[in-house]
């Protein structure tokens, strides 16, 4: 069988309807594996309520720790720190700001008295849940953490994993606002990215940024306006301007109150039912054909 | 005074109240100068136009080695905690977007054969707005380079362009979520306001907003935007944790129209202009409080 294929649903700006068109999509694709990769702010656990699975620590980096027993207080350390992560004086001594630490481990190699040690730091849990649709691989980042690229790749290699085991076709992957490190992360080997946006001028300024992210990794792509009568003129110049830069399909959601009680009630739109669980059930439907076109062409290729 | 406006949920409405509170402020005769630090995603000038003045690119430094010294000893590799550098036989290959830019390398490569050179991963542009009819502030947007993943250093350079500034109030637009750029963005402001809305997603985001704002040991408001929206738990986590909420917008479809068309809501919905002012009022004591505290 052919590996399973990955959708990534990312958005750019925050707040357009990412998790719920992906809650929504679990509900109709009938097995997928779902992956939540927004781990600094995970929520679609929140709409699929899975039976949690056992927690596994995650960690991305070490932090280094001043053995005050040993430290000469000579400010090595300090002097060579890039991340002013060393604080103190030669009077008072020095310790490490936890936060402000990257891991870079040049204070400890540098440090004449061997006073400084690294130590792994768990910033995050990741664990595979299972859900009404299918298993979901989801992660926590602790709070103030960094590396949230590691942990995204973390997940996204689970979920792969999962799929193979259990024999599913797809992975459906909720990526993270913004166009940096995570979003990078959550978009290596897609087969194919929907981009959720909104008519208003973040909106489309955003989804312009991120779509030139996509371009870099030569990715397809589709768009979704979303609640796109709240400006109908400017959905339709973001759903031009999308074909014209070479989306595989184009689609539009009105905006429907019922896609936030469906949350409020901690469920999907499609279960709950609504005039959007009608559209995002066809943008399924042509997202889907997006996707096995995408494998036929590979079979064509070779 | 400063202070950093941000939130766990994406689309909450961060850069609707730090907009609207800078030409607020400004209109009653303060200095305000707005920094957008949510740099992957910067979009304050969409509503404000500023008048461009400035452009600083961000530079990040990354080795550069000089084969003619290089013994392809391996040292650099080896005390490279990102593996941003391998060595290969005889060559030294170089990952410009793995590196943090620590030194480590250059420090201690033994033939002295690596020095560090900027990289340009994205760019700090100020520029002063002047909307018809109101007094004018500066603006200073961060912007990351497309496809460039580390955000930071073009956040703490965007946050660095109000260093020494004699202003009244510098309002700072941070990113969304909880993890490392948002760190850096409230990181030093005298009180954050997290903006949230009323729904399952907004709930579970402000708590972890909340945590983090805790574990940085700064003090925090919150503003609930769409505030008619979904239901009650966002109040009484509040009301739990004492935390004062500032401010309460409702789900108005003109607001969320004027916002669509990029218009400040202090010149499209009347009646906002007072609702910010009493807002301000609160998240100013606040901030004071903190400071009288601290």
């Amino acid at each position: 069988m052919t590996s399973p294929r990955q959708l990534v649903v990312i958005s750019g700006k925050g707040g357009t309807g990412k998790t719920s068109v992906v809650a929504a999509f679990a509900a109709l694709a009938g097995g997928a594996v779902l992956v939540d990769c927004d781990v600094d702010a995970a929520d679609l656990h929140l709409v699929l309520r899975p039976e949690l699975g056992d927690e596994h620590e995650f960690s991305g980096r070490s932090q280094a720790v001043i053995d005050p027993g040993v430290c000469t207080a000579c400010g090595r350390c300090a002097e060579v720190c890039r991340f002013a992560a060393v604080l103190g004086t030669p009077a008072d001594g020095y310790s490490i700001d936890p936060i402000a630490c990257e891991g870079c481990e040049l204070c400890s190699r540098v440090c004449p008295a061997d006073a400084i040690r690294m130590q792994a730091v768990v910033n995050g849990t990741w664990m595979v849940s299972e859900t009404r649709f299918g298993p979901l691989v989801h992660a926590r980042l602790g709070v103030a953490e960094d590396n949230s690229g590691k942990l995204v790749t973390l997940v996204r290699n689970e979920a792969g994993r999962v799929a193979e085991e259990r024999g599913l076709p797809l992975v459906i992957v909720d990526g993270s606002p913004g166009i940096g490190c995570p979003v990078i992360a959550s978009l290596t080997g897609a087969d194919l990215v929907l981009a959720v946006t909104e008519p208003t001028v973040s909106g489309r300024h955003d989804l312009d940024r991120v779509l030139q992210v996509v371009h870099q990794f030569r990715l397809p792509f589709a768009v979704c306006v979303n609640k796109a009568d709240l400006n109908p003129e400017l959905g339709r110049r973001i759903a031009a301007e999308a074909t014209a830069a070479g989306a595989e399909l184009v689609a539009t959601v009105d905006y429907d109150p019922a896609v936030t009680q469906a949350q409020v009630a901690g469920t999907d739109i499609i279960t709950h039912g609504g005039h959007a669980a009608v559209e995002i059930a066809a943008l399924w439907e042509a997202v889907r054909e997006a996707l096995t076109a995408s494998v036929e062409g590979e079979v064509l290729d070779a | 005074m400063r202070i950093a406006i941000a939130s766990g949920k994406g689309g909450t409405g961060k850069t609707t109240l730090a907009t609207n509170l800078a030409a607020l402020l400004a209109g009653r005769r303060m200095t305000v100068r707005l920094l957008d630090a949510d740099v992957e995603e910067p979009d304050c000038h969409l509503f404000l136009h500023p008048e461009l003045e400035r452009r600083e690119p961000v530079h990040v430094l990354v080795p550069v080695v000089d084969d003619a010294r290089c013994t392809a000893c391996g040292v650099c590799a080896r005390v490279c905690a990102f593996k941003a550098i391998t060595v290969i036989g005889s060559t030294v290959l170089v990952f410009p977007e793995l590196c943090h830019s620590c030194g480590a390398c250059a420090l201690l490569c033994p033939e002295d054969a690596i020095h560090e050179e900027g990289r340009e991963t994205g760019f700090v542009e100020s520029g002063t707005v002047a909307l018809p009819g109101r007094p004018g502030f500066q603006l200073v947007t961060g912007v990351l380079a497309v496809g460039e993943a580390k955000a930071v250093p073009t956040t703490r350079a965007t946050l660095a362009a109000a260093d020494g500034a004699s202003v009244d109030v510098v309002l700072v637009d941070a990113p969304p979520g909880t993890s490392c750029p948002v760190i850096e963005a409230v990181r030093g402001s005298d009180l954050v306001v997290l903006v949230t809305e009323p729904t399952p997603f907004g709930l579970h985001d402000l708590e972890l907003a909340v945590d983090m704002v805790h574990a940085l040991d700064q003090r925090c408001v919150v503003a609930v935007n769409r505030s008619d929206l979904g239901d009650d738990r966002v109040r009484r986590f509040c009301a739990s944790k004492g935390l004062e909420i500032v401010l309460e917008l409702p789900n108005d479809r003109r607001i969320a129209e004027a916002y669509a068309r990029g218009e400040l809501l202090l010149d499209a919905v009347a009646g906002l202009e007072d609702k910010l002012s009493a807002a301000w009022e609160r998240i100013a004591a606040a901030a004071q409080r903190h400071e009288v505290a601290s």
